[in-house]
């Protein structure tokens, strides 16, 4: 691989091999060296419920319950390993294919189907989970983050006692070429925020190869504004919870924001409507295949004896209730009233959109008398 | 009663708003010791600092999206784009963010930013600096639009907007800033107290006024071709014809009720502003009009704006903004029939 394009691999920290072997990192690795065999489980745990869960939603985009999926397969490590180095006071952004944060913040993933079902837009509550809705406007969150840091930054100046958080926001290698991606840099670094920028560069934007956003590895954007910058396997679940650590750490201690680029790769499709096969091969699919986040934690795991057959039947069992669940509920979902429609435009009266809707209400109501005259 | 410019009437808006409540933070490019480029926020960064008056990198869309975000976290900003026709960097942010966050959010998230927009032209500019954008943004569900055209208007209007808790767009006729007018301090702020503050002051922003009283023509008008309706109207006073002149004050919601009421009883309804006449707030209130007071019509609505050119050169903007002999014609035209 070239050596200095956004592919190279010269640089990323990497604390598990793909075949599972352990590598010390001289300045990261302290930052994990308190982690458990059972923290590893845990992280573990996540990582497989989260994409059986995934394929169960795809099947269910398939058999036509949900109008679209959007797979975060292949990214299981990414996003288990940053989210696990997430604490209370700290507040995420997501994109739309952070399933697995979406998880760790406790949010329910049967209720995240909603949206793709077309009943709602937003399926949680924001502030229950330090989890902001998906944005599917690529990198415009990117902003929104940046502001709610900014503010953090301004409470915590108020409230020194208070316990510090950071916000992270996640997005992809193609957003990085958006201008608010950017913009936000600019503001999160000259206002000092405490923010870390989490760039999955799962190195594709729908077809186009992250060759085509970039020619020098995306970590290089937040040295351009002059932030800490660090380039890891995103494959590595181990190694992302440590760097995320620090990076919140670096956030939290008001040091300013932090850039990381995670190397990962999207293994299944942008999302159902998709077809990889018109763009890519499929010798670069099983070289990634290869690099699995879950399969190298597993063999890590296995060669210490620390994945006994019980608990892999306990997370079997816990993933295939979570499916069954996924099944029976999206099924039962009924369509919300109509009139549903025009809620929540404002938080307070609008007269156009007030007239619309007791116009639309009668307008409904004389079918129902017709029906009853008849 | 204190004599005030528009723009002192929004910095005093403004000063008030900020010390009602220390979550009202303004940020802009070159608000902070400049005091903006049209002095609006002047003296408001010697007296509020750095955290509550900032100076923001050169870039709209950022200033709409950190608003957001910092929105999100409790604040009440109230950010400024320095001109009209810079806003568009920050089109997107606005749109599908700004707008949409509380109907995405079912509710959850309430979005109180205040965008101050410089608009509209008529001071000899150059290309982007006069345009009248207003129309893009009412196409918008989700956003509130007010456009004061005195300096009354403009400390009340301020204040509503900052209250509310919607997202609202305050769009400031900078060819009126330096236009006088006697501001009564003291009836926005019992509005806004209490827990109903923020509903009275979010329903008193949505109405029209009655500008001028008259029974043979309603003349519609907001922001800066308010004072060219009045002017226009004392001018058809001596011809015999008496115009009532309605300054809408809000584009959404719009108080068209308030000008269909008008219009039952002159039968006659002309409409101004600076904006292209074609899919503007014009077209959309003439639709009203027509709709809901048509067999007390006895002309048909006509309409007074720029033309559909991208606003031209500084010399040509007094021709191709509504002007009187423009707004007298209409009137006449309708009068005939």
């Amino acid at each position: 691989m070239d050596s200095t394009g956004p592919l190279s691999t010269d640089g990323l920290v990497s604390m598990l091999t793909h075949e599972g072997v352990p590598v010390e990192h001289e300045t990261f690795s302290r930052y994990v060296q308190n982690l458990d065999a059972e923290e590893l489980r845990q992280m573990w745990r996540a990582m497989t419920v989260v994409r059986a869960w995934d394929l169960e939603a795809t099947s269910l985009q398939r058999q036509g319950e949900l109008g679209l999926w959007v797979q975060s397969l292949g990214q299981e490590g990414a996003q288990i390993g940053s989210g696990r180095a997430l604490r209370d006071n700290d507040f995420v952004f997501p994109s739309y294919r952070e399933h697995g944060v979406a998880h760790l913040q406790g949010v329910d993933l049967v209720e995240v189907l909603r949206i793709f079902r077309g009943l709602q837009h937003g399926a949680w509550t924001p502030a229950e989970h330090n989890f902001h809705l998906y944005t599917l406007v690529i990198g415009a969150h990117s902003l929104h983050a940046t502001g709610y840091a900014m503010a953090k930054a301004r409470e915590q100046k108020a409230n020194p006692e208070q316990e510090p958080g950071a916000v992270v926001a996640y997005f992809g290698d193609g957003a990085t070429s958006q201008g608010d991606v950017n913009e936000s840099l600019i503001f999160a670094s000259v206002y000092n925020a405490p923010i870390v920028f989490f760039c999955q560069n799962n190195q594709y934007a729908i077809s186009e190869s992250v060759t085509r956003q970039t020619k020098v590895p995306l970590a290089d954007r937040g040295r351009g504004v002059g932030m800490p910058t660090i380039r890891v396997d995103g494959n590595d679940v181990i190694a992302c919870r440590a760097v995320t650590e620090w990076a919140l750490d670096h956030a939290r201690s008001g040091k300013g924001p932090v850039f990381i680029e995670a190397l990962t790769y999207r293994m299944g499709a942008h999302t159902t409507s998709d077809d990889p096969t018109r763009y890519r091969d499929k010798e670069e699919e099983q070289y990634w295949a290869d690099r699995d986040p879950i399969a190298r934690l597993d063999t890590y795991l296995s060669a210490r004896g620390e994945l006994s057959d019980e608990f892999r039947e306990d997370v079997a069992q816990e993933a295939k209730a979570l499916g069954e669940r996924a099944r029976s509920t999206v099924k039962s979902w009924k369509r919300p009233p109509l009139l549903d429609m025009f809620k929540d435009v404002y938080a307070l009266p609008h007269a156009a959109v007030d007239a619309e809707r007791v116009w639309f209400e009668r307008f409904q109501e004389s079918f129902d008398t017709e029906e009853a005259g008849r | 009663m204190t004599t005030l410019t528009m723009a002192g009437a929004i910095n005093a808006g403004l000063r008030a708003a900020m010390e009602r409540d220390d979550k009202v933070t303004l940020m802009g490019e070159d608000i902070g010791k400049l005091g903006g480029v049209f002095r609006v926020t002047d003296g408001l960064h010697a007296d509020f600092g750095d955290d509550r008056v900032m100076d923001s990198p050169l870039a709209e869309s950022g200033i709409v999206g950190t608003a957001i975000g910092m929105a999100m976290a409790g604040f009440r900003p109230v950010i400024e784009i320095q001109f009209d026709g810079f806003i568009f960097p920050a089109y997107n942010q606005i749109t599908t963010q700004l707008a949409k966050m509380h109907y995405r959010s079912r509710g959850d998230i309430q979005l109180p930013v205040v965008i101050r927009v410089p608009y509209a032209g008529g001071i000899g500019a150059i290309e982007h600096h006069s345009e009248s954008p207003e129309a893009l943004f009412a196409h918008t569900p989700g956003l509130r639009i007010v456009s004061p055209a005195n300096p009354q208007d403009a400390f009340d209007l301020m204040q509503q907007s900052i209250a509310c808790p919607d997202p609202v767009m305050f769009f400031e006729p900078k060819a009126r800033y330096w236009d006088k007018g006697e501001v009564d301090t003291a009836r926005v702020a019992a509005q806004l107290d209490g827990a109903t503050g923020p509903a009275n002051a979010t329903a008193e922003m949505g109405k029209a006024r009655v500008a001028r009283q008259g029974s043979d023509v309603t003349l519609v008008a907001y922001g800066p071709t308010v004072r060219l309706a009045l002017q226009a109207a004392e001018v058809a006073a001596e011809d015999g014809t008496n115009v009532e002149v309605i300054d809408l004050r809000s584009i959404s919601p719009m108080d068209s009720d308030a000008v269909v009421k008008s219009a039952k009883r002159t039968g006659r309804v002309v409409i101004t502003h600076e904006a292209s006449t074609a899919f503007g707030v014009g077209a959309e209130l003439s639709a009203r009009v027509t709709e809901q007071a048509f067999f007390h019509l006895h002309a048909p609505v006509l309409r007074v704006g720029g033309f559909s050119t991208p606003y031209p050169g500084a010399t040509f903007e007094h021709e191709f903004l509504p002007n009187i002999d423009r707004v007298l014609d209409a009137v006449d035209r309708v009068m005939k029939h």
